[in-house]
């Protein structure tokens, strides 16, 4: 067949500078008019060597190195690499600070959804939607503000326990938050949930099959989307996840808008578990005192929790006789779900590309390290 | 209090000094024309500023609150510092139509005023062809997109000028087509006669079943696409294109741009009032006063539009026009001809 007029394949440069990349991700796009024929991934923009870095600090100087790995969670950041150090060391923290951890966790994977939910929503073309995920998210940067004094990198949960205890008007705030919030999630669905606009921009787009999903390692809500029951915070409960009642949501299709769904589900779910940690929340201490050179023992460990993207591993070696780790490796869930983008964005438009990076939640931080 | 009887006295005194006829014809021309543009200007301005602020208060802000009484100088400001900014043109550009593309879009914005009544008796020109030369002359608009894309000489740009032409052609069609079932009711191309065949409430063509809210419905969804606002407002898609055709304009380049942009919101809201809500008329107030009240509530509906909806992608966009809004309007017209013909509903 001869076609009627030459028509040409042509690159395109998405990124590192690019208002709907999430920072510095650059894709290299191979473009028939407006249908992506072929994305790469370059990434390494913000690579801080954070693993190197961790290696020549201390295990109580690591917890700040942390917060910056990925700073929409910094919290469950932290706590990864306390568990991981915890189980190495064999330390066992109070049951207050354990509670304390939890309902931090959970707060913070509500505030890395909303900030999922207002730049999803940014990358669609609704400005609205925003603003509305950035208001309920100030209130808890609050909470954690009067509990640590900062808003973005906290440096709160600490080897063996949490560095202070939540101060007499945590308490009624949170209460007031648990109060208003799932009428604030059911307005957020409200805006797009039912919209046709918001619908056919995200039905079957960006699909993400069962075993691509499993091939590529995706894991959190991209994978539960594709209909994989899997959550660590139930598969491989740590902390006192199994003191809780809550619901795994997973989608059928594995497109944006079950990604979408998905994720709204779960902040109602974590809500629900903030819920339960507030009401049981029992007296105490917060910390576990260490000796003031704390050196684990000689070993190696693994431990992995449910981050609000995925699965968070921490992988520390330690010689035994140093206060610093041997060696230390991070594993983030944006960077399976960057790598598998290529694959199910091919053949769609350049639009849908940014709607999947969207659903995605991928954060460059994690990926670049 | 009437206004259209001050402007016939003045003209009478006008006519009564023993001037020719033609000179009288350019004086009183130049003269309308000049209060039209100040009274765009105006309303372009406080447009830019009631946008700001609604889309505050939809998302919970406050929007600008420091210059005047809760920011009403802003746009005033902000016009003051883009006549100041440095013009800039990029070296590949293609001057000339580069200079001449924010001209046309101005131009072209405010030339559709001509035909239309702000309230009784208050219309520049009453043209018998009045809606068609609206169509006719808002369609430039499209030019001075393509030359803004063309002339910038840049990706972007061009792709954000192509969009653009390419929406507001498949646009223009079932407008026309929703306007077209209006005109075979009222009879009439002209504005004033199109207006005056709505004089009670329930003449309103938004009120004639069935064809009337149909036809105002797909007069409004394609007007927010002509005017390229949410939800298809590709042509400025940030996400994707950063800016759009107008990604190398600054200054007062840029500000006649943005300018004409609100014109041409108002147009759009103008003319869909005097079409479908009755033009002026209205009880107790002056007819001017319910011509801007009903115009400002049709530009609030798009404004609201902008602020609560996602944006479409591009072939959903075209898809929606040609394969749905296309047929429908079509369906409507045969039913308002049926209607007209069997002198149903010919109150």
């Amino acid at each position: 067949m001869s076609a009627p007029f030459r028509t040409e394949e042509f690159l395109v440069n998405m990124g590192p500078h690019h208002p709907s990349t999430h920072g510095v991700c650059r894709f290299l796009l191979t473009m028939d008019g407006e249908v992506v024929v072929k994305a790469v991934p370059y990434i390494g923009y913000l690579h801080r060597a954070l693993e190197r870095i961790c290696e020549n600090r201390t295990y109580h100087q690591c917890l700040p190195v942390l917060d910056r790995f990925e700073y929409c969670t910094s919290m469950s950041c932290e706590y990864a690499f306390c568990l991981a150090t915890e189980k190495l060391a064999g330390i066992q923290a109070p049951e207050r600070a354990e509670y304390l951890r939890v309902i931090m966790l959970e707060l913070n994977r509500i505030a890395s959804h909303l900030i999922w939910y207002g730049t999803t929503s940014l990358d669609l073309g609704a400005v609205t939607p925003f603003l509305y995920g950035f208001r309920e998210r100030e209130d808890i940067l609050d909470l954690f503000e009067m509990t640590c004094g900062q808003r973005l990198t906290y440096n709160y949960i600490r080897i063996g326990g949490v560095s202070r205890d939540i101060p007499p008007e945590f308490i009624p705030k949170l209460k007031e938050f648990i109060e208003k919030f799932p009428r604030k999630v059911d307005d957020y669905e409200k805006l797009l949930t039912e919209n046709p606009i918001w619908i056919v921009r995200n039905k079957n787009v960006g699909i993400l099959s069962k075993e691509l999903a499993l091939g590529y390692g995706v894991s959190g809500p991209a994978l539960r989307a594709s209909g994989v029951k899997f959550d660590l915070r139930r598969d491989d409960p740590y902390s006192l996840y199994d003191r809780f009642e809550f619901d795994i949501p997973t989608g059928t299709v594995g497109d944006c808008y079950d990604r979408y769904l998905v994720r709204m589900e779960e902040m109602r779910q974590s809500l629900r578990i903030v819920k339960q940690a507030l009401e049981q929340l029992p007296a105490g201490d917060i910390k576990t005192k260490l000796p003031p050179n704390f050196k684990p023992p000689k070993g190696e460990v693994y431990s992995r929790i449910e981050n609000s993207r995925g699965e968070m591993g921490i992988y520390i070696q330690s010689a035994g006789d140093s206060k610093k780790p041997l060696r230390v490796k991070m594993r983030g869930g944006s960077y399976n779900q960057l790598q598998v983008m290529p694959e199910i964005v091919k053949g769609g438009k350049i639009a849908d590309l940014v709607a999947v990076m969207a659903s995605m939640d991928i954060i460059m931080p994690e990926v670049d390290r | 209090m009437e206004i259209a009887g001050i402007f016939k006295y003045l003209y009478e005194k006008l006519a009564s000094t023993g001037l020719s006829q033609a000179w009288v014809d350019i004086i009183s021309y130049s003269v309308a024309a000049l209060i039209v543009f100040g009274f765009l200007a105006v309303v372009a301005l406080f447009l830019v500023w009631w946008e700001r602020k609604i889309s505050a208060h939809i998302q919970q802000r406050f929007g600008p609150m420091r210059t005047g009484w809760h920011g009403w100088l802003q746009t005033i400001v902000d016009m003051l510092k883009l006549i100041q900014k440095e013009d800039i043109t990029p070296a590949t550009a293609d001057r000339p139509v580069f200079y001449w593309a924010p001209i046309v879009a101005f131009v072209a914005a405010f030339m559709a005023y001509v035909t239309i009544p702000f309230g009784a008796g208050l219309i520049v020109s009453d043209l018998n062809i009045g809606i068609l030369y609206i169509i006719a002359i808002t369609t430039f608009t499209i030019i001075s997109l393509l030359m803004a894309g063309w002339g910038s000489n840049n990706k972007y740009a061009l792709l954000g000028g192509m969009r653009s032409a390419a929406q507001v052609v498949s646009y223009e069609v079932p407008m026309v087509l929703a306007i077209l079932s209006v005109v075979l009711f009222a009879g009439s191309l002209s504005m004033v006669q199109i207006v005056e065949s709505q004089a009670k409430i329930y003449q309103w063509y938004i009120f004639r079943l069935p064809f009337g809210p149909i036809a105002f419905i797909i007069y409004l969804i394609a007007g927010t696409a002509e005017s390229n606002r949410t939800p298809f407002d590709l042509p400025e898609a940030e996400q994707e294109l950063v800016a759009g055709f107008n990604v190398e304009y600054s200054g007062m380049k840029f500000a006649m741009f943005f300018f004409a942009e609100f014109v041409n919101m108002f147009t759009i809201a103008a003319i869909g009032t005097t079409l479908f809500l009755g033009g002026w008329q209205g009880p107790w107030l002056p007819s001017w006063v319910w011509f801007m009240l009903k115009t400002l509530a049709l530009v609030f509906v798009l404004m609201w539009f902008r602020w609560t909806f996602p944006r479409l992608r591009v072939d959903q966009l075209m898809e929606f026009s040609w394969k749905f809004l296309l047929p429908v309007s079509f369906a409507n017209l045969i039913i308002a001809g049926w209607m007209k013909y069997s002198k149903w509903f010919n109150w």
